[in-house]
């Protein structure tokens, strides 16, 4: 149905040149869904755009063909392009809130679809548009046909951009990450909706993704692409248990996955025994009753509705919950850089909670709690060299003289395993996971007892995260630190904590022992939360 | 941190040389703002006439050798009295902007940064300012404190104020709550110096663009004042008063007592611009490689 | 997040119908506070603001009645009373030049100042967008060179020295334009006044001579004026345009076959426009600043020449006046451009500050 020959694409930028697409090949059959999976840069997305030819200002399609029904659309004239649009082949987006015009109804939007390709005319656009609608299981959808996107959440909105694609009956659905962004819960729903849809409809599609577990539990072939080339494709199935490419077999590793120990995310060679650490039964930190009211708009807003939970010396505790559960501002209040409405937050005995977050910054106890934030990037003072940003704890926290902070900020590199020759680098001039390494580095400079680490790894690539999770193991392991661990994914959290507590709505629905709650949930909103999460591939060697 | 500070001089140096080079305008604009500094500060010493001597015998000739720009009603060497008057219209509007650009920092800076009723009283103050056409408010302001050339600066940082605060509250309000601004807490920096140390030098780069092109417009904003004869007065030499000079000339044909200053003025606000439009280019972090 | 209140259609207008009273409203404390800046303004004159009211030729007796006029004797707050009271009647003093209620003469030269600057406005607005679309939808283009180098010579031009350069080209040198005096040649009789613009007084009176005489005299200034407000409404129209155009949504309508027009012109051009709107209030404040230059040099009889010229004689009652009369027409302004804002941006009831 669709055969992509030897295509290749080129960006002109200001730095010469680049290829973004070195020369690849598929096929996606009558009925197939194709998975193609790679990390960031590996140039799934541009395939797609390149496929509608819808690629940005200074891309251009360099060489290769792309024949669908006998159509190259790499070489058809404008005219026909439009045609295939929308009609023939449709595409859903990430980010579906921007994908949709701000200040246009979103009925309208589909009626628009609808009216260009003659599928529908003036006197009956409207209900045809509502038809697109009911057709994604939007409920009620002759009044959402009057909403703009944001008066919808993200979920819906992503239903619109589906209907909207799908109105007038495409043959090829391509869909770029169309799940990014949503919650776990709604991540599922979409899928499975857009999955039912390909299925009644008899259609072929083609997913991008970067989660390995998405694409086999949606795919039926997998394409596996790095760096703009193709490095293995072949049934979903057989690609991720017997993955014949290095690569694949690196990705298939790094994703956190059922049974999976830490160490097992890293490559075969480079794996060793998992760190052994202790937990003494002694509690570093004791949350008692800890209570978050915000002024809202309308009225108060109970972000955090009195938890408690406690943290034994050594031992590290997974805060896991979806967008808007409270567990960053449970984090915020406990690093103290929020204060609580109420409640107690006690460390090593002493309610540090009493000392307002204004005047934390002095407190002696200021070094003993860090934190690692959830964006390296963001994290890093762009002003800054990294050297200087491991330093800056020490300039403010201790009383080291300069040459001890220098040979200190060496010490810390060396722990995380940032090269030394870095050191002197700016944030834009290092990878995601040097930045990473710089943020551990300077959260560990005053020597701390207690590590809180904001989704340390949700901005990077899972070869990365993999690396991440296994430093943050080691460090654990010989510093005998404390973590507390906020994410939104189970999986990850479980490789590196004792303990879990689950929140929603600002309350803790459960708490217990890792793999207990993994396997044995005693509340149906944890069962829902693992249920929803994709699966990912197991190897079979 | 000696060899991180030497190495930051120089990627940035070279930062800066790599975007000359791709955009030989703003190398055209730092040249011709370089010409205009020194024009400011030797100028004066190097004219060939007294710019405030006049010559009834030479009154109202056309360019010549003698007198490049022509002369005046009075017989007053244009040339002269265009270079020297570079200094003054430099000051004002070198003075103004840098008194806008200090209090709109810490005003800006402290708003965004706390927020709460500080933020919002300031908001009301800006509005207002705002809430007048900005230069109808300098010519009350002037006509009130009266007819000073300090007075020209303080209406024209005055009007400029808002700018400079909306700038820098709004870029450090997006900061705030940034992860390099809450690790610099963690790191024990109190708030003042979190705003001070990390995230106001954040916001400097969009204030740089900021003032050349402000440097621009506070010119033009003095010449404007002093063209309906507010601030500067005769016979100083100021392009604004001598445009208006000229204007009355004009409609006789005497083109180029109105033509030179107004070149000059016209020249100074283009080189602001451009050079504000190659700042933009140079701080953009997008173009950062 | 939860899905937000269904909209109905016909409780649009009145879901959308408290945001803009809630904006009228917020005009309000901006009018006290332009009514107090001019207080402070005509408070702060160094020495005794009495003597500068009653003007440089004033007596001790005349002095001293301007000084219980104004109540200068009583205290700060008593003044601003006297002050706020007066401006509720209308009465903005009596103008030294020209003997006259100051609020007479401002209204009475309104129109001219109207007329010019509307004039320049819907001139610059009919070249800058299209010229800021045509630049960005084809970046790298002639159009999108002439556009830069109209911009940026835009913002480098005083006024008034663009002003004399087209005297000097037009009426100096090819004798196009009619001598730079004024909203009407002498020969001809102004129109019998409705609106007080000329140009529709004349069409309304059918005197199409008279039309097109008003009209030569509005060119040269109306350019002027265009040229100067020319450049900011181009360059916002192409920055919005190109990030318009580069935005998700613009990626989604172009992956769903929509035909180009309807991409350019019905999806990013009307999203662009909102920024471009809320441009328009920066343009207003430096029209009407630039207007009082161009009055001045094209002696024009609008307010701000009058201005000018009580400046010139220190007729302090007129020159505050003015400044009160131009900040509260240009809360108006600005009160009409955020209405159109919130006509055009569904999502304004949500962002009301």
């Amino acid at each position: 149905m669709l055969a992509i020959d030897n295509l290749r694409i080129g960006f002109r930028t200001r730095n010469g040149h680049v290829e973004a697409v070195k020369g690849i090949s598929l096929a996606v059959g009558s009925g197939e869904t194709m998975g193609i999976v790679g990390e960031s840069g590996s140039g799934k997305s541009v395939t797609a755009y390149a496929l509608l030819r819808i690629l940005d200002a200074g891309g251009r399609i360099e060489a290769g063909t792309c024949v669908y029904s006998g159509i190259d659309l790499a070489h058809a004239p404008e005219r026909q392009m439009a045609d295939v649009r929308g009609r023939e082949i449709s595409m859903i987006f990430q980010n579906p809130r921007a994908a949709l015009n701000p200040i246009r109804k979103v009925g309208h939007q589909i009626e628009d679809v609808l009216v260009r390709h003659n599928r529908a005319g003036r006197n009956n656009a409207r209900s045809k548009a509502i038809a697109a609608m009911e057709a994604v299981k939007i409920r009620d959808a002759a009044a959402r046909y009057h909403a703009y996107p944001f008066e919808l959440s993200g979920g819906m909105c992503q239903r619109i951009v589906i209907a909207l694609a799908l109105a007038c009956d495409p043959r090829l659905l391509i869909a770029d990450e169309p799940t990014t962004g949503l919650d776990i819960t709604t991540q599922k729903a979409v899928m499975d909706l857009v999955a039912a849809l390909i299925r009644e409809r008899g259609m072929s599609s083609i997913l991008i993704t970067h989660d390995l577990g998405l694409a086999a539990q949606y795919c039926d072939k997998i394409t596996v692409m790095k760096d703009g080339v193709v490095v293995e494709t072949g049934d979903a199935v057989d690609v991720f248990a017997r993955p014949q490419h290095a690569y694949t077999r690196r990705l298939v590793d790094a994703t956190p996955r059922e049974g999976a120990t830490v160490r097992s995310l890293l490559p075969a060679e480079a794996r060793g025994p998992d760190p052994a650490y202790t937990v003494r039964d002694t509690a570093l930190l004791r949350v008692q009753n800890l209570e978050k009211t915000f002024a809202g708009k309308s009225g108060p807003v109970h972000a955090v509705k009195g938890i408690s939970f406690r943290v034994r010396d050594g031992e590290t505790l997974g805060l896991v919950g979806e967008s808007g559960c409270g567990k960053s501002t449970t984090s915020a209040m406990v690093v103290r850089l929020a204060d609580p409405t109420s409640g107690k937050i006690l460390f090593d005995g002493e309610d540090i909670g009493a000392v307002p977050a204004k005047s934390f910054a002095r407190d002696k106890r200021r070094g003993k709690i860090q934190m690692v934030f959830q964006d390296a990037t963001d994290s890093l003072n762009p002003r800054h060299a990294a050297g200087r940003a491991i330093e800056e704890p020490l300039r403010r926290l201790t009383d080291l003289s300069a040459r001890a902070r220098r040979d200190r900020v060496a010490e810390l590199a060396d722990l995380v395993g940032l090269p030394l020759h870095l050191i002197d680098r700016f944030p834009h001039q290092l990878s995601g996971g040097q930045k990473a390494r710089v943020g551990i580095a300077r959260a560990l400079g005053t020597d701390p007892r207690f590590l809180i680490l904001d989704e340390p790894t949700a901005a990077l690539d899972v070869s990365i995260q993999a690396v991440v999770l296994n430093l943050l193991a080691d460090l654990r392991a010989r510093l005998g630190i404390s973590y507390l661990f906020v994410s939104h994914d189970l999986q990850v959290v479980r490789l590196l904590c004792d303990r879990v507590v689950v929140m929603r709505a600002g309350e803790i629905v459960e708490e217990g022992e890792a793999d207990q709650v993994m396997h044995a949930p005693s509340h149906p909103y944890t069962a829902e939360l693992i249920a929803a999460a994709p699966h990912p591939p197991t190897l079979k060697s | 941190m000696s060899t991180a500070a030497a190495k930051s001089g120089q990627t940035a140096f070279g930062h800066i040389l790599y975007v000359l080079k791709d955009n030989p305008v703003t190398l055209i604009a730092f040249f011709m703002f370089a010409v205009l500094i020194a024009m400011a500060v030797v100028g004066p010493s190097l004219v060939p006439y007294d710019p405030l001597a006049s010559e009834a015998a030479v009154a109202l000739q056309p360019p010549s050798w003698a007198h490049w720009f022509g002369t005046d009603s009075l017989g007053r060497d244009v040339f002269s009295r265009v270079i020297v008057a570079t200094r003054l219209d430099l000051t004002i509007s070198v003075a103004a902007v840098a008194l806008s650009f200090v209090a709109g920092s810490v005003l800006g800076g402290l708003a965004g940064y706390y927020g709460g009723w500080l933020d919002a009283g300031l908001s009301r103050i800006l509005d207002t300012i705002m809430a007048f056409p900005l230069f109808v408010l300098a010519m009350g302001i002037v006509a009130a404190l009266g007819n000073s050339v300090e007075n020209i600066i303080y209406a024209t940082a005055i009007i400029n104020l808002p700018f400079y605060a909306r700038l820098v509250r709004a870029e450090v309000n997006t900061r705030r709550e940034a992860g390099f601004a809450l690790a610099a807490k963690l790191s024990g920096n109190r708030d003042l110096s979190v705003l001070a140390l990390h995230i106001f030098p954040n916001a400097l780069p969009p204030m740089m663009v900021q003032v050349s092109l402000n440097l621009g417009w506070a010119i033009l904003n003095a010449a404007g004042l002093s063209f309906i004869g507010l601030g500067v007065r005769p016979p100083t030499a100021e392009w604004g008063i001598m445009v208006a000079e000229g204007a009355n000339f004009i409609v006789s044909g005497e083109w180029w007592l109105a033509l030179f200053p107004g070149l000059f003025l016209v020249i100074a606000v283009f080189t602001f611009n451009l050079l504000g439009d190659g700042l933009r280019d140079i701080v953009d972090p997008r173009r950062r490689t | 997040m939860a899905a937000a209140p269904l909209a109905l259609p016909r409780l649009g207008f009145l879901r959308r119908g408290r945001p803009i009273l809630m904006r009228i409203a917020q005009a309000i404390p901006v009018v006290v506070g332009v009514v107090i800046i001019s207080f402070v303004l005509t408070r702060a004159l160094p020495g005794d603001p009495a003597v500068y009211f009653a003007g440089p030729t004033a007596d001790e007796k005349s002095i001293a009645e301007v000084r219980a006029k104004l109540g200068l004797d009583k205290p700060l707050p008593t003044q601003f009373a006297i002050y706020a009271q007066d401006l509720l009647k209308g009465d903005l003093g009596t103008s030294l030049t020209t003997g006259q209620p100051v609020m007479e003469d401002l209204a009475r030269r309104l129109p001219a100042s109207l007329e010019l600057t509307l004039a320049a406005l819907l001139l610059s607005c009919a070249i800058a967008v299209p010229l800021g679309v045509l630049a960005a939808t084809r970046p790298g283009s002639w159009v999108d060179h002439l556009c830069r180098v109209l911009v940026t010579a835009g913002v480098s031009m005083p006024t008034f020295f663009t002003g004399i350069l087209l005297i000097y080209i037009f009426y100096y040198l090819l004798g196009w334009a009619p001598s730079p005096l004024g909203r009407l040649d002498f020969i001809y009789f102004e129109p019998s006044r409705v609106t007080g613009f000329f140009l529709v007084d004349a069409v309304l009176a059918g005197d199409w001579e008279t039309f097109f005489a008003a009209l030569r005299q509005l060119a040269l200034p109306a350019c002027t004026l265009a040229l100067f407000t020319l450049a900011p409404i181009a360059r916002m129209t192409r920055a919005a345009m190109l990030s318009a155009l580069s935005s998700d949504f613009v990626r989604t309508a172009r992956a769903a076959g929509l035909t180009k027009r309807k991409v350019v012109y019905g999806y990013a051009l009307k999203n662009a426009l909102l920024p471009v709107v809320t441009t328009l209030g920066m343009v207003f404040s430096f029209t009407l600043g630039a207007n009082v230059l161009v009055e001045k040099v094209f002696a024009w009889p609008g307010i701000g020449s009058y201005a000018v010229e009580a400046l010139v004689a220190s007729d302090y009652a007129a020159v505050q006046g003015f400044v009160l009369a131009m900040a509260l027409l240009f809360v108006a302004l600005n009160l009409v451009i955020d209405l159109l804002y919130a006509a055009i941006d569904p999502r304004i009831g949500f962002k009301a500050r």
